[in-house]
This record gives C-alpha cells, structure tokens and sequence, in this order.
C-alpha cells in the first residue's frame, strides 16, 4: 500500500497543474520550439532530438502499460517485447504496403516478398491496405494474444517467477518466428523502406512532427487511462493481488480475471506504442521481439520507480536517454551501465527515481522541521509476499 | 515388434558374414601387399628411362610437344608420377639449369628468403625426393635458375582425370580409413572402369569392415554403370545385399522410380534395382530411427548437464540465475584458456590431454564466481525471486561485457582433442560421435555424482537440510550461510561443466549463455522444482521430443512448438512433473 499512497500524495503535491505542464511541456512546447525557431537559436530542437523523443515517448507508453501489470498487479513479464512487436508489425504491414510500386522492385509486393518469390500477397497481408483496419488491428491483435496467452497461465495459477519465466519462453519463441521467412513478415530483416502514411512523406519534417505530436498525445490519453484504472476499485483489487493473492481470492474475487484484465490492457498499450515507433523509427525488425528487449523494458520500469505511473514515464525516457548517449559515446561501456543499473537500482533503488525525489524532499523536509505526514516505515518488496 | 527381430537378425547375419570373410582373406592378402608394396619401394628413386625421356620433354617452348608429354605421362598411371602432375598443376614444377650441367625437371617447394633473394629446395620430378648438394643438405636454388614449366588451362584440363585418379588411388593407400572410405567413395562418383582393378586390390588388402563395405559398393557401383550384363546383375544385387546407402541415387533411376525416367533397358537389372532400393530405404529408416534417438538422447544430455547447476541453484535454493548461462560461459572460456596454456607452454603431444584438465578448471572457475556473486550480491536478496532475476540478468550482461572485452566479440576456437573427434560406427550409415559420447557420459557421471554428493555426504546432508527448513538447521548448528555460498557455488560449477562440454559442440563466445538459458530454465520449470529427478526426465524428454519434431518441422517451428507444449503441460500440473506437494494453494 505504500506505493499506492505515494503516488497519490505526488499527485496531491505536485498536483493537477505539474502534470499538466508537464503535458503542455511535451505536446505542445516540443514541437513548436523545433517548428518555429531558428535552427541557430539556442531553444531550438532538432528534427532528429525530437524524433529521439517520439521514441522514448512511444517506449513510454509501452513502460505505462508494464507498470500496470508489474508495479501494481505484481505479474513480471518479461514477453511484452512480443506485444510490442505485434503492433509494430500491424503498423508496418500498413506501411509496408502504402509504398505501393516506389519499392527497390517496382513491384507492388513488398521488397523482401520479391527476394522470397512470393508472387502472391498472402491473405493476412490484405486488410493491412486500410489504416482504419490497422488502426484496430494495433490494439486488438495484441490484445487478443495477451488474452489467450493470460487465460492459459493465469487460469492455472502460474505465477510469480514461473509466468516470468515462461513469458520470457514466449519472448524466444515469438524472436524465433518472427525471424522466419515463411512467416512473409519479413525474416531478419523485419519491415523497412516505409516512405508514406496517409499519403505524407515520411522524411519530411512536418510530418515526423505530427507523428511526435500524436505520440505526446496519446502518451497522455494512456495515462489517464491508467490513472483511472489504478483508482478504482478494480485498482485496489490489483494492489491487492500484489501484496496477498491468496487473500484476495479466499475474500471472494477471482484474481485471475483481474489479471487477466490488465495484463490484456497492457498488452493493448504496448502493442500501440509499437505501432508509433514503427513510423518513427522507419524499421520493426524481430531483434525489438526478443527476450533481450523484453527484459530491458522491465528495467525502465523500475529505475523510473515502479507502482508510480509517472515513475514508468520518468525511468522509459532517463534510460533510454541514457543508453542513446552511452552507446554512441562510450559504446564499451553500455553494456556495464546496463547491468549496474539492474543491479544497483534493485538493491538501493526499490522506489526508483521516483522513490528516491521522495526520500529526498522527505529528509527536506525533515531538516526544515515542516514534517506533516507520519513517516513510512520501509518495508520489504510487496510483490515478494506469496501464499 | 516382430519385423523389429526380424531386423536385427538379418543385420547380425550380414555383419557375421562379412567379417568371416575379412578375418579368412586378409592375412593372406596384407602378405600380397606387402609382397607389391616391397618391390616398388625398391625401383623407387629410378624411373625407366621411357619415363625419364618424356619427363625431359616437358621442357620445351612449343605449347603443344609439352601437353603431349605431359598427357602421356599422366596415362601411364604411374603412382610415382602423382606429385609432378599435381606440382605441374599448381605451377610449381620448373625446369632448373644448375650452373654447370643440362637442364633438368624438379618440383620447387616452399621458397625461403635470404636477404633480398629467394631460394627453392627442390625435389627430384620422379621420386619427389629431395635433391642434396655436394655435402649431403638439402639444396636450395636461387630463382634465376629456375624455369616455371607452364601449364596452361588446356593442359590442366587435358591431364585432370588421370591425376584425380592417381589421387584417389593414392588415398586408397592412406592410413586413415576414413580417407580411404571418402576416396572409394569419390572413385564409385567417378564411375571409371578402369577403377575396377585399383578398387579391387585395395579391397583384397583392407581389413576395415567399414572401408571393405566401402570398396564394395564403389567396385559395385562402377560395375551397375557397365556394359557386362551378367556383370550388372551380380552389381546390383550386390548393392541390396550391403545396403549402399552411396547407391540408392543410382539404383533408382535404374529402377525407373525416377520420373520423367523409364529406367534401366534391362528389366532384370531393373526389377533387381527396385528390390535393393526396398532393402536400402528399409535399412535406412531403421539407420534413421537409430540416429534420432541417439541424437535426442544427446541432446537430451547436453539440456540435462545445463539443467543440473540450475536445478540445484533454482530448485534447491530457489534462486533465479538468469546469469546461469554466462557461467556456462565461463566454462567455456575456461576450456579455451586451458587450451591455449597448453599450446604455448607443453610439448604438441601432450595436447589432447587439455580437455581432461580443462574439465575441472571450468568447474573451478565458474564456482568460484558463482561464488563471488553468491557473498556479494545474491545473499541480499533471499526470497525475493523476482529482484533476483533482474539483479542477476544485470550481472549477467556485466560478465558478457567482460568477457567481449577480455576475449573479444568474435567466438574463440576450441579445438576438439583427437581422441574426441571422429565417432564409433555402429553400422552402415550410423556414426556415433565420440564427442557426443563424450557428453552423455559427462551427463549421466554429472547426475550420479550430484546424487551422491546430495545423499551420501555430510556436506550433501546440510544442503538439503537447510534448503527445507532454513530456522530448524541454523537452531542446530549449521551455518546456512555458509551453506549457501557453497551450494551456490556448487550449482555454478556444474554450469561451468556443461560450459566445459558445450564447447566441444558448438561455439564459444560472448552470447553462448543467452542462447541456452531459456531452454535450461524450461527444462527445470518442467521438471518440477526441487527435484533432481524432475530435472532429468525433462531434460532428456523435451531433448527426444526436439529431435523427433525436427526432421517434420524444422528446428525453429519443433522448438516452438515445444514451448507451446510446455505451457500446455503447465495447465495439467503447474507444478511440474515431479511436485513436491506443499500446503500452499
């Protein structure tokens, strides 16, 4: 229950008005600095830095969706590279086909269905000429995966590290499908080569823009969607499951359709982060499926402080930041940065960074003697607590 | 069951018969060898002087008087010709004008520098023997002394079947009889009668079953392509009766099950045709069944050695080590670095002994940064399963970074010891690789010992004492600390074993671990936790049931399909195979 207060007194401190700045900051300030000053003005931002943060904000949303499940329900998924991709590859059929006959081939199949000889668009490929249908597609496809996948192992009880460990199986398993070619998905070299959708190009900058803009936007939508769900009573429920299943289930409810509910919301989440980074990036390829991306997500979640919503913002974007730096100046050194943040932020980061602005204005607080709210004892992790 | 006996009784006659056979011949015919062998090797420095004459010729400007020379020499199949032909081929046949004295023919070898000059040690063209100068050591000639004798594409074409010819009558004389199985093999492609008698000879001298069987089925196979019908006959039922799996291409054309193919003109050899594909592709799915389940047990085992460290670390201690397989890992390179001491510090023919002491090194080394790991990090995070996995997936990438940095990206070479390659032929078409072997036995020696180890010591005692009740066993003096440490380090070892073994099969490099980890972590899951057993019966069971999946669905489809399997299996008992039963809901 203390991340639960936590997050709550954030909210009544910072109140409405930092999250709407913050809202502002991102979906209307952003752009318009890389839209309307000068590229030699110290406020502008480039194309490129805003591109960078379409992505981080797409991963943000996939971070809301894995905060949901994880830092509240306490299921760990280490598979949500899978429902990712599923979007990503939703998107990037749509867009995949909008190339029309501008392809390497002047062929109206895909390029890489021309290396392949397909000579035919496989049925499955079909509906993707509709962006509605896509639109629909990138929620509903991951969705329904999720469904089926959490029926199966929620329905017997699976959980804790076993669900992890068998998602991360499903992670593999979707990396090693997805490389195949006889899935006309593209093999290894995944989905590339996009040049328009809804009839604008691709390169150009305003168009990037807008896909920032609605990044930003529906950035905001999921998190009023996760905010509304974490404070209803369901929201209670899944905190509840977090910290004591066997009680919430010897009190009546039925954890498993909780579970199953939001672990099917955040599938939907991420599969619509991926379908805003298919465009953005330009390329969906299975390396974005695998077990390794899967497992990096998890660790956004929890340096961004785990059970706060805003900390899944915080920890998707400080990461990924991070690692767009770390790899391009010190790329050596990456992959020990990654592995002392796995380390370090489970060992003396529990609560994130999040967790760790509150230790901080707490001890202010302390020394300046306007100390109100009783202190919080520390406790061990909630979603350690089982049977 | 029935055509099973059937089976084995007719493969037991064959085998029976044709060692009968070998065992009555062959001392008799090793002495005939011996006999040819002897009187060659005594005209072996001179050439007749017809050779010596046409040898001689091959020096001259004119293109087509040197392709005379050399083609006619190339037909005279003399074995000794083999070197020069090859050394025309290659270019490094010259004609040497020495300072005083004719023109002669030699084979140039490698050239050494000496300051700014080159220098080429010689061999005489017949013999291929090395040429002494006055005082008895090799001599070296300067490069202006040296003539190249061209041969240009038209000569190489021209003398190319003679010389592959030589050649393979040459390998039917190797030493290895797995050269000389490749070379008959290559001569029954060849399809040249005048192979027959080469074929033959050597058959009458070998006393390999495999290799006879080998010589057989060449000489069989030339013979089917002839013009001598009775000949044909006897080659085709022949093929039936040995099962030349080299000949079922052939044998079904002649039979016509070929389409767009009417088949052999001769219907007896046709309808014989048809009966010794019947009997080979019999064979063959016996030989077929034999191979998959020898390669899923090994398999099964390779899943079983990986399995066993996680089934002690997670099942016993209920640790999650996703940072298991970069132990293995350590195993590996363990092994690699064994290897590479013993290159650069002990003498070449101790080398095959490293992979025996790189075995207890990788243990060694993947405990004691299990060890490491254990006292420093994972003693923190006791009961808190899901911090432990990504703690221990953030130590994982770590080890895989130091490791790139140490070894670099690329994967290293571990050479197999020669006492583990090659493999143990069971029959006709079935080889048992020793290093597949090899695992097995690692996997069942690993297993037993483990048990013993668990239930038969003092130390085994307090494992599994404080593994089921942590308060009562610290009450009673043992120190689950310590404890812990060491059967984290024990775990870790076995991993570093199966690293050990891995590196034997197949690559070793810095993603070795996150190839295997899901795999090894199904296999406990399955198992059950807290049961060795478990461990074992699904190791070995999801390892059969890949490679019975494969041949119909390809690996990467079986594999999922495993997967799926499992999830599957999960809905009957959640718990694994082997449970143990709690109170816990």
């Amino acid at each position: 229950m203390e991340r639960e207060l936590l997050s709550k007194r954030l909210e009544e401190k910072f109140g409405g008005a930092f999250l709407v700045t913050t809202a502002l900051f991102f979906v209307v300030i952003m752009p318009s600095l890389n839209a309307f000053t000068s590229p030699d003005s110290a406020l502008h931002i480039s194309g490129f830095t805003l591109n960078l943060f379409g992505k981080f904000l797409a991963y943000a949303i996939l971070a809301l969706g894995l905060d949901l499940v994880w830092g509240y329900t306490g299921i760990l998924s280490l598979g949500h590279g899978v429902f990712f991709g599923l979007g990503a590859y939703c998107m990037g059929m749509y867009l995949a086909l909008s190339i029309g006959a501008e392809g390497v081939y002047k062929s109206t199949l895909p390029d890489f269905m021309v290396w392949n000889r397909v000579k035919e668009l496989p049925l499955f490929w079909k509906p993707f000429y509709s962006f509605p249908f896509t639109l629909l597609a990138v929620v509903i496809v991951p969705s329904l995966f999720a469904a089926g996948f959490g029926y199966l192992t929620f329905r017997t009880r699976i959980r804790g590290v076993y669900f992890a460990i068998i998602t991360q199986a499903l992670a593999l398993s979707a990396w090693l499908v997805f490389n195949r070619n006889e899935m006309n998905l593209g093999g290894t070299n995944g989905l590339t080569g996009f040049k328009k959708i809804l009839g604008f190009e691709l390169s150009s900058s305003g168009t990037q823009r807008g896909l920032y803009i609605a990044t930003a936007i529906v950035l905001c939508g999921a998190y009023l969607l996760c905010r509304w769900i974490v404070n209803s009573r369901a929201g209670r429920i899944l905190l509840a499951i977090r910290d004591a299943e066997n009680r919430v289930l010897y009190s009546g409810y039925t954890p498993s359709n909780y579970k199953l509910f939001v672990f099917t919301v955040s599938a939907a989440l991420a599969g619509v982060a991926g379908a805003l980074y298919a465009p953005q990036v330009g390329i969906i390829t299975p390396g974005r499926i695998g077990v390794l991306p899967s497992i990096e997500m998890v660790i956004w979640v929890a340096v961004g402080g785990r059970g706060t919503l805003i900390g899944a913002i915080v920890g998707a974007i400080s990461v990924n930041w991070a690692r767009s730096f770390l790899t391009s100046s010190f790329p050596n050194y990456w992959l020990y940065f990654q592995g002392g943040i796995f380390i370090l932020v489970v060992h003396y980061m529990p609560d994130g960074i999040v967790g760790l602005v509150r230790r901080l204005t707490e001890l202010t607080k302390k020394l300046t003697g306007k100390r109100k709210l009783s202190a919080l004892t520390p406790s061990g992790d909630p979603s350690s607590v089982s049977g | 069951m029935k055509q099973a006996g059937y089976m084995a009784v007719r493969l037991t006659l064959k085998g029976g018969l044709a060692r009968t056979m070998k065992s009555l011949s062959v001392l008799l015919l090793v002495f005939c060898f011996l006999g040819i062998q002897g009187a060659s090797d005594a005209r072996a420095a001179q050439a007749s002087p017809g050779i010596q004459a046409e040898i001689a010729r091959l020096i001259t400007k004119n293109r087509k008087k040197r392709k005379e020379a050399a083609v006619s020499l190339a037909k005279r199949s003399d074995p000794m010709l083999l070197s020069l032909l090859l050394a025309l081929r290659e270019g490094s046949l010259y004609a040497w004008k020495p300072v005083e004295g004719e023109a002669k023919v030699v084979i140039g070898g490698d050239g050494v520098k000496r300051g700014d000059k080159e220098f080429f040690p010689l061999f005489e063209a017949y013999s291929n023997t090395s040429i002494l100068d006055s005082r008895g050591k090799p001599l070296l000639a300067p490069a202006n002394q040296l003539q190249e004798i061209r041969a240009g594409r038209r000569i190489r074409r021209a003398i190319r079947p003679y010389v592959n010819r030589l050649r393979s009558a040459a390998q039917l004389l190797s030493p290895d009889s797995n050269v000389r199985r490749a070379a008959a093999t290559r001569m029954a492609r060849l399809g040249d009668p005048n192979l027959i008698p080469i074929l033959r000879k050597s058959l009458d001298a070998e006393s390999h079953w495999l290799t006879r069987i080998a010589f057989e089925e060449a000489i069989a196979l030339i013979e089917m392509k002839g013009v001598d019908a009775k000949a044909r006959h006897a080659a085709v039922k022949k093929l039936g009766e040995i099962n030349g799996l080299n000949a079922i291409g052939d044998l079904k054309i002649a039979a016509g099950l070929v389409a767009g193919n009417k088949g052999d003109a001769d219907p007896y050899v046709r309808a014989e045709a048809k009966a010794a594909v019947d009997e080979i592709e019999y064979y063959l799915s016996w030989t077929s069944f034999i191979d998959t389940i020898f390669r899923g047990a090994s398999l099964g085992s390779i899943l079983l050695l990986m399995a066993l460290g996680l089934a002690i670390v997670f099942g016993l201690m209920g640790v999650i080590n996703m940072a298991h397989g970069e132990l293995m890992m350590i195993g590996a390179y363990a092994t690699f670095v064994v290897q590479a001491l013993f290159i650069s510090y002990l003498p070449e023919n101790l080398f095959g002994l490293y992979f025996i002491l790189a075995l207890p090194a990788a243990f060694a080394a993947a405990a004691f940064v299990g060890y490491l790991m254990e006292i420093s990090i994972i003693r923190h995070l006791y009961g808190r399963p899901l911090e432990t996995l990504l703690t221990t997936w953030g130590i994982s990438l770590v080890l895989q970074q130091a490791v790139r940095q140490m070894f670099g990206a690329q994967n290293v070479d571990v050479k197999a010891p020669s006492w583990l390659s090659g493999g143990y032929h069971l029959m006709i078409g079935v080889q048992f690789p020793y290093n597949r072997l090899f695992i097995i036995g690692l996997a069942v020696i690993c297993v037993a010992g483990t048990y013993l180890f668990l239930f038969r010591t003092w130390a085994g005692m307090r494992i599994r004492a404080v593994t089921q009740n942590r308060e009562m066993s610290t009450c009673l003096g043992v120190s689950s600390r310590r404890v812990d440490a060491w059967t984290f380090a024990f775990g870790a070892g076995l991993a570093g074993l199966a690293g050990a073994a891995l590196s034997q099969v197949g690559n070793v490099g810095p993603d070795l671990g996150q190839n295997y980890i899901v795999d090894s972590f199904m296999v406990v899951v399955t198992g059950g936790v807290g049961k060795l057993m478990g461990s074992i019966v699904a190791g070995l069971g999801l390892g059969g049931m890949n490679k019975v999946l494969e041949p119909a669905m390809g690996a990467v489809f079986g594999k999922v399909v495993i997967l799926m399997l499992v999830i599957l299996f999960l809905q009957r008992r959640p718990e694994g195979l082997f449970a143990t039963r709690t109170r816990g809901a």
